[in-house]
This record gives structure tokens, C-alpha cells and sequence, in this order.
């Protein structure tokens, strides 16, 4: 197995990346019909995100520590192959940070009232930690228990450990001293992949690498006439985010 | 000290479905009507537009349109020997909030109940003898027939523009509808929706077994349409984004593009947003609701709006919380099981498939609720339960309602969560899967009810309301007959692979399965058994009407708003022909 170390710091430049790997992604491999015709009609990428490529990512939310953690998790969850390049080079540790630092992350429309008990697994989250509160708890409880269990926190780790690690985790058998590792685990993976399928406007799913993997053409999403025809067949359209309408 | 404002004819408590055809109706009668909404205004031209509205992320990931939890939530428990606690954000289900209400996210599926519904404890006592209903369920007949609200059924259909196909035209059942729908006066005013493949092979497979397919009834426009109000409607554009979103084709049915265009020209309707009802105020001597207390919400100002009419018009949960902070009518006790405020809570009992099917290629992510076939065979009364242990039934529907990249993929059971394994399998399947589900009903039981909780407290020191409710014996096992059946229609349809997904053990509030909940302050013949009259009216406040799925004695195998269109349009018909004649009691206990 090849060591797939990455740099604690190695996604702050990373993000310059994107573009390439994606670009190569896709002319190499063309799996199916769809991501050929796709390739073919290249969606004009937002000035916005164009910009951001040459220059390091500014981080609202997260540590760098926090930031590497996620960094090594979304590879390790959206691993780069032969559909797609690695989660935080799809964007989704921008997409994270964006999240966590938004009024959802800081707890809007969230009732945060006490007394609070654990309560039964049907009665849903009864934390009083917001999402951003829970994620830094959460990823400073992974890398103690990576630390304690392999000598090394998450982003140390080859990837066939964080597989291991996140395994464990996803099973509920890795031991967090607050909050369930199975829990942070769910919420983990629930956040990665909307950050991967999400409108690129949200800073992941870069250039629509998932809506061309899935074949699904974003915008406008107007079919009346398109219906019957591609009922039993594939319609092929190159995907266009929210901003491409902006 | 609330500042006092000067009496007007009518108010209603929340602006959503009933709301609206509330308002539109009495200020039809002459009435200056005043419309209080705790959230924003929304516009189809100014909120339902691209490209913004097709945002998964914000609506139905992030509940855009949804109730504010920091603001009042609801409390659950599962059993009254458990302690409640409070759901911090709402899963299980998503009442709306702002202009239009739930209505605006809403799949928009437009059922009626059946006629036998609306007389369901005396129809299984006379079919199956009188003590075939078990002791512990609660059930009772509608306080009104399918009949006599078959014109608001039809009235409520046409201000939709409602698309679907007649099974029964008074009386005559129609090849290709639903044969166990009750006479119908009219057609749909729209042909059905284009089906789905899913949905054609899931006909061909019904058809097979001897059961009767129908294209999905839905308050979304297949064509063009001008509605009764003069609003036109435009086509359903197939785009996959209805629940929790708002249509940008103006094609599915809110308040927002149906009623509210010609209420806001109205010179007799007032509305006002960022309005929050936290109480009505009673003058239990009188019978009457004078008025209710409001926060302006933008300024932190309290009102007393008095009105001599008040419409609580918002969801199960506040309208039932109203009641009992305002103590009108005795609050339903579970160990004595007396009064009646809180009392029969229902939900939606619903499960589903999925199938999986390697040789197809679909564009799962176009669609609507309406490109889905249904049948109604297991349904209702529709068929025999005799020996089977349970009552009740739903019906089954099998489409694309659709798959946004986010939410909406499916994959086999045991299929990785994460890493390139998962990836592919999301490719292959993605194109490639049906999903079916089966809507079935919940009839009461007295363990299932609402009351306060003695604890936790709204933004305004109010009680929150508490919600206790589990499955009943009787509808999981109503829910794994049906989907018994429906296992083998989906096994007449030839899958690669398929994962019947039947209800867990115990309600769980996520993940979310329906906003259908049912209740608290239901109709029925007299003051004992319930809290409002056939007309709505409350029975201890003559001038008070309540509107919404909160008056259902228990909750059917559909969907509930065409039904409560109908009951508001059918209430909004007797305050304007018999209560402003003769304001009182329009029903004498």
C-alpha cells in the first residue's frame, strides 16, 4: 500500500489543484456515454471560483489542525479515481468550512433550551452544541483517539489506516470520551456529501464533477417537452450550476 | 401592556391554505378581514425563481422554508411513561411557516377521503359487528358525509387547477381512474400528469395481479389552466423540485399563486407578517374569543387585535397549543379518558420500496408527485378485514417524485456508504431504481395525544406543546400487510434487486417520513367528543372556527389537504350563509 500521506497544509494550496485534476479526470477516463458528450461542451466555470484557484484558501470556520482533519476524511470518503478527483479537491473542505462558519453552523432555527438530557435514540440530537460546536468537539475527539490508537492524528495516517479509522468510527467502536464516534461519524459523512452533490455555488462539487458523474444536468430543470421523449432513455445535457444563472 | 387595536370583522390566526380561502371567502361575504402570519411573505415572482429555487442545499437540506425551532418547537415522547424532550430541529416531519404555509412545500398529492371515512366507526361496527373495534382505539365518524362536502371537493380542486383522472363520475366508474373513489361531481380540471417508466411497468404490474392503476392525483397543473379566481396557472415543467421547495413553474398549487393574487387587491384584507398569535383571548362567560394578543415581531411590540370572527388557521400543533393556553373546552386526560382538546393525535403510517433495475435507463431526477401511479385496492373499506387483526389501509404509489443529487439517490441495502465502491454503485444505480411507497392511515388510539409540556418553553415563556405518540399494534400490522402486497407487485415487475423498507418498532422524529399530523382539536357531533362542530365552530366559542388537519378524528390512508381545503371551503360556506345571519351556536349540543 502506498503511503497517501498528505501534509498537514498540503490542501491550503490544494485547492489549486482542482481544476487540472478534474479536467484530467475526465478527458482520461470516460466511463460512460454521458461524461464523453459532457467533456465534449465544457461549462464555463463562475469568475468567482476561477479567482479562488490561484490563491490559498481563507478559512472562516476551521483550524488548520480542524481543516487537515477534514481534508484527510473527505479523501478518505470521496478517494480520488477513476469518476471523480478527492473530496477536498472537489471542494469540499471549502464547502465544510463555508457551512460551519453560515447561520446554520452557528445553530439558526435550532431550539438550544435546556434541560438537557441524552434522552432515547427516537427523540433525535439533544446536544446544545451547533453544528460548528459539534464538529470541532467531534474532530478534536478523532484525532485523540487516532492519536491513542495509532500514535498519529487522522491526516498522519496512510489511507488504508484512516479507512480503518473511519470504519471504526462509522461502526461506533471508536471510543470518544463526549459525543458518540458514531454520531460525529454520521454527521461527517451527511455534511461530505452535500458539499460533494451541492450547487457548486457552495464552494464544493467544483466544475459539477458529481452532477457529471451522476448525469444530472443542474439548471434550469425544465422538462415538459423532454419528458416523454427520454422517458427510456438517457438525456444528455452538460450540468450548469446556480451561478452559471447569475 | 398590549396596545389595543380597533375591532375588525374577522382575523385569522396563520395565512396558509385555510388562511387564505378563509380570507378570500368572508371578505367575498362583505367582512374586513385581518390576516396575521408569524413568517415573511412569499411571492411566486419574488421567491419561486431561477435560478435561486433550485437549491437543494438551502430548501431541502437546510429548511429554508420551514419553522424557526429557536423560536417554538414541539416535545416528544414515545409513551406518557417517558419523559418528553423537545425536537431541537425538525426531521420527522416540517410544518411550513410564512405566507402559504406548509402549502407551499407540499408534494402537492390531492386526495379525498372516502365516503366511508367519514362514517368509519359505524361502517366496521356494521360490517364486522359492533365490538370488532378494539377498546383502546378511538375512532369516530366525521360529523359530516363525503356527500355533502363533494362540492368543496370539487370547488377546492378547481381553484388548484387539480390534475389526475375520474374513476367514479356520479356514480359511473370510469375505466383508468380510481374505482373506490366516492361520485365525483366533475372531472379533474386537468388530464393527469405524464407518467413515469416506473410508474407504466408498476400499472402493468398491477394490472396483472387483478388490481386497478390510476395515475397519482395532484394539486399541480398538466396544462395551462385559469383557475375560479381568474389567476392563471402555468404546466408542470417535470423539474423534480416539490417537496420542500417552492414551483417556479407555477404549476403546483399554494396559496401563494391560487388565492393570495386576488386577496392582496382585496381593500377589505389587511395582512400583516412577522405577526406572532401567542394567545387568544377567551371570555369563557360569553363564549366568545374576543380577540388575540400578537408580538410584531419586528419591533418587539405586543397588540391586541380584537375581531369579531377568529379563524385559527395554523398548524396541528399551535392551534391545539392555543386551545389548551387558552383553556377553551377541557384538555384531553389520558387516564380517565375525558375531554377532548389534544386527544386523537394521528400521523401518516407510511412505508416503502425501493427496486433496482439493471437493464433500464431513467432520468430519475425528472418528475413530480403526479408522474406516479397509484392503486387504492388496500385501501379504506375498499377491501375486506375480516380475520385479518387490523383496520385501516392506504394506498400504494410507485414513481419519480424525483432525485435531487443530495437526498434523492438510492442504492441497494449493504451497498458501502463512502469510497470508490460506493461511488460506482451510485453511478450505476442512480439511472437505474423505482421507489414505491404505501400511505397508510393511523387510527386513533388513547395513548397517542397532545398536551403541555410541564417543562420546556417557547421564545415567549409559552409551554411548548407535547406529543406523545407511538405505532399501534394495529397499524404496523395494517403496514406490513400492505406491504406484503406491494412486494409482490414489485416482484411482478422483474428487478435486479429490491429492498422492502417497513417501519421500525418505535416513531422515531428523524428521519423524515411525513408532515401529515392529525388532530388535537377534532370535529365531531357533540361538545363530549369534540371540540368543534360540523361547521368548525368551536363548541365553547361561537365565534371561533378551526381550520386544518387538527379537526380530523383520526387520519386516513391519504394525503390530508385536499380534505381540509374542502372543510375550510365548506365552513367558510356556513359562517357566510347561516352564522352572519345568525351569529351563535350553528349547532345546538
Amino acid at each position: 500500500m502506498v503511503d497517501n500521506t498528505i501534509p498537514r497544509r498540503r490542501f491550503l494550496v490544494g485547492a489549486g489543484l482542482a481544476s487540472t485534476a478534474v479536467a484530467a479526470g475526465l478527458a482520461s477516463e470516460t466511463p460512460n456515454p454521458i461524461q464523453a458528450e459532457i467533456s465534449k461542451t465544457p461549462v464555463p466555470a463562475p469568475p468567482s471560483a476561477q479567482a479562488a484557484r490561484t490563491e490559498p484558501e481563507l478559512l472562516l470556520a476551521l483550524t488548520a489542525t480542524e481543516a487537515a482533519f477534514i481534508s484527510a476524511a473527505v479523501d478518505t470518503l470521496i478517494p480520488a479515481d477513476e469518476l471523480s478527483p478527492s473530496g477536498s479537491d472537489c471542494g469540499i473542505v471549502i464547502f465544510i468550512d463555508r457551512q460551519l462558519a453560515s447561520d446554520w453552523g452557528g445553530g439558526a432555527k435550532m431550539y438550544r433550551s435546556g434541560p438537557f438530557h441524552k434522552g432515547k435514540p427516537e427523540q433525535g440530537y439533544q446536544l446544545a452544541l451547533t453544528p460548528r460546536q459539534f464538529f470541532q468537539t467531534g474532530i478534536s475527539e478523532a484525532n485523540n483517539w487516532s492519536q491513542k490508537t495509532y500514535g498519529k492524528e487522522l491526516d498522519g495516517l496512510s489511507q488504508a489506516a484512516r479507512v480503518e479509522a473511519l470504519k471504526a468510527m462509522e461502526e461506533g467502536k471508536a471510543e470518544f470520551a463526549s459525543l458518540g464516534s458514531r454520531a460525529f461519524f454520521n454527521a461527517l459523512l451527511s455534511i461530505t456529501m452535500e458539499g460533494f452533490f451541492s450547487d457548486p455555488a457552495y464552494g464544493g462539487n467544483r466544475d459539477c464533477v458529481s452532477w457529471k458523474m451522476l448525469g444530472f444536468p443542474g439548471l434550469p430543470a425544465t422538462y415538459a417537452n423532454k419528458f416523454e421523449e427520454y422517458r427510456s432513455k438517457r438525456y444528455v445535457a452538460p450540468p450548469r450550476s446556480i451561478v452559471d444563472f447569475s | 401592556m398590549a396596545t389595543r387595536l380597533k375591532e375588525v370583522d374577522a382575523l385569522m390566526v396563520g395565512m396558509g391554505w385555510t388562511g387564505a380561502i378563509l380570507a378570500r371567502e368572508l371578505t367575498k361575504a362583505g367582512l374586513n378581514v385581518v390576516g396575521l402570519e408569524r413568517g415573511p411573505d412569499r411571492t411566486p415572482g419574488e421567491n419561486f425563481i431561477l435560478p435561486a429555487i433550485r437549491d437543494e442545499l438551502r430548501y431541502v437540506q437546510r429548511l429554508e422554508l420551514m419553522q424557526d425551532n429557536s423560536v417554538d418547537t414541539i416535545t416528544f415522547r414515545n409513551a406518557a411513561s417517558e419523559l418528553a424532550l423537545p425536537i431541537r430541529r425538525f426531521g420527522a416531519f416540517l410544518p411550513g411557516e410564512g405566507v402559504g404555509g406548509s402549502g407551499i412545500h407540499w408534494g402537492a398529492l390531492h386526495w379525498r377521503f372516502t365516503p366511508a371515512d367519514f362514517r368509519i366507526r359505524s361502517h366496521i361496527s356494521e360490517r364486522y359487528g359492533a365490538k370488532a373495534i378494539p377498546e383502546d382505539m378511538t375512532v369516530q365518524d366525521w360529523p359530516v358525509s363525503y356527500e355533502e362536502l363533494e362540492p368543496y371537493y370539487d370547488m377546492f380542486d378547481k381553484v388548484c387547477g387539480a390534475s389526475g383522472k375520474a374513476g367514479n363520475l356520479k356514480g359511473t366508474i370510469v375505466e383508468g381512474g380510481n374505482p373506490f373513489e366516492g361520485p365525483r361531481s366533475d372531472n379533474y380540471p386537468n388530464g393527469p400528469i405524464k407518467s413515469a417508466a416506473p410508474s407504466l411497468m408498476f400499472a402493468e404490474a398491477a394490472k396483472s395481479l387483478g388490481y386497478h392503476p390510476f395515475p397519482a392525483p395532484v394539486a399541480i397543473a398538466s396544462a395551462p389552466y385559469r383557475n375560479p379566481e381568474g389567476i392563471t396557472l402555468g404546466e408542470c415543467q417535470y423539474c423534480g423540485y416539490c417537496n420542500r421547495v417552492g414551483c417556479e413553474a407555477n404549476a403546483k398549487a399554494s396559496a401563494n399563486n391560487t388565492i393570495m393574487p386576488t386577496l392582496r387587491s382585496e381593500p377589505k384584507f389587511s395582512l400583516r407578517t412577522r405577526a406572532f398569535v401567542t394567545k387568544l383571548v377567551y371570555d369563557k362567560p360569553s363564549k366568545k374569543v374576543t380577540g388575540v394578543i400578537y408580538t410584531d415581531m419586528r419591533t418587539g411590540e405586543e397588540y391586541e387585535q380584537a375581531a369579531n370572527i377568529v379563524v385559527l388557521s395554523s398548524y396541528v400543533f399551535s392551534n391545539t397549543q392555543s386551545l389548551l393556553l387558552a383553556g377553551i373546552s377541557e384538555p384531553y386526560d389520558r387516564a380517565t379518558g375525558k375531554g377532548v382538546v389534544g386527544k386523537n393525535y394521528c400521523y401518516q403510517f407510511e412505508a416503502g420500496a425501493a427496486a433496482f433495475f439493471e437493464d433500464k435507463e431513467w432520468n430519475t431526477y425528472m418528475g413530480s408527485a403526479g408522474v406516479g401511479i397509484c392503486i387504492d385496492d388496500f385501501n379504506s373499506e375498499n377491501f375486506d378485514h375480516s380475520g385479518l387483526g387490523f383496520f385501516g389501509g392506504g394506498y400504494f404509489i410507485c414513481g419519480q417524485a424525483a432525485a435531487p443529487p443530495i437526498a434523492g439517490r438510492d442504492l441497494p441495502h449493504g451497498t458501502p456508504r463512502w469510497g470508490s465502491e460506493w461511488k460506482r454503485a451510485t453511478m450505476k444505480w442512480y439511472p437505474r431504481f423505482a421507489r414505491f411507497n404505501t400511505q397508510g392511515s393511523v387510527y386513533a388510539n388513547r395513548e397517542n395525544f397532545m398536551d403541555l409540556d410541564p417543562t420546556y418553553k417557547d421564545a415567549f415563556g409559552r409551554p411548548l406543546i407535547r406529543m406523545t405518540y407511538n405505532g399501534t399494534e394495529n397499524d404496523h400490522k395494517m403496514s406490513r400487510y400492505l406491504l406484503g402486497k406491494l412486494e409482490g407487485i414489485i416482484k411482478a415487475m422483474n428487478p435486479t434487486h429490491y429492498d422492502m423498507r417497513p417501519r421500525p418498532r418505535n416513531f422515531t422524529i428523524v428521519p423524515y417520513q411525513s408532515t401529515h399530523n392529525t388532530g388535537g382539536t377534532m370535529m365531531g357531533s357533540d361538545p363530549k367528543s369534540s371540540v368543534v362542530n360540523r361547521y368548525l365552530q368551536a363548541w365553547n366559542a361561537d365565534n371561533l372556527f378551526i381550520m386544518g388537519a387538527s379537526v380530523f378524528p383520526q387520519q386516513h390512508g391519504y394525503n390530508p389537504t385536499g380534505t381540509l381545503g374542502a372543510l375550510a371551503y365548506w365552513s367558510a360556506n356556513a359562517i357566510a350563509d347561516k352564522y352572519l345571519k345568525s351569529p351563535g351556536p350553528l349547532v345546538h349540543a
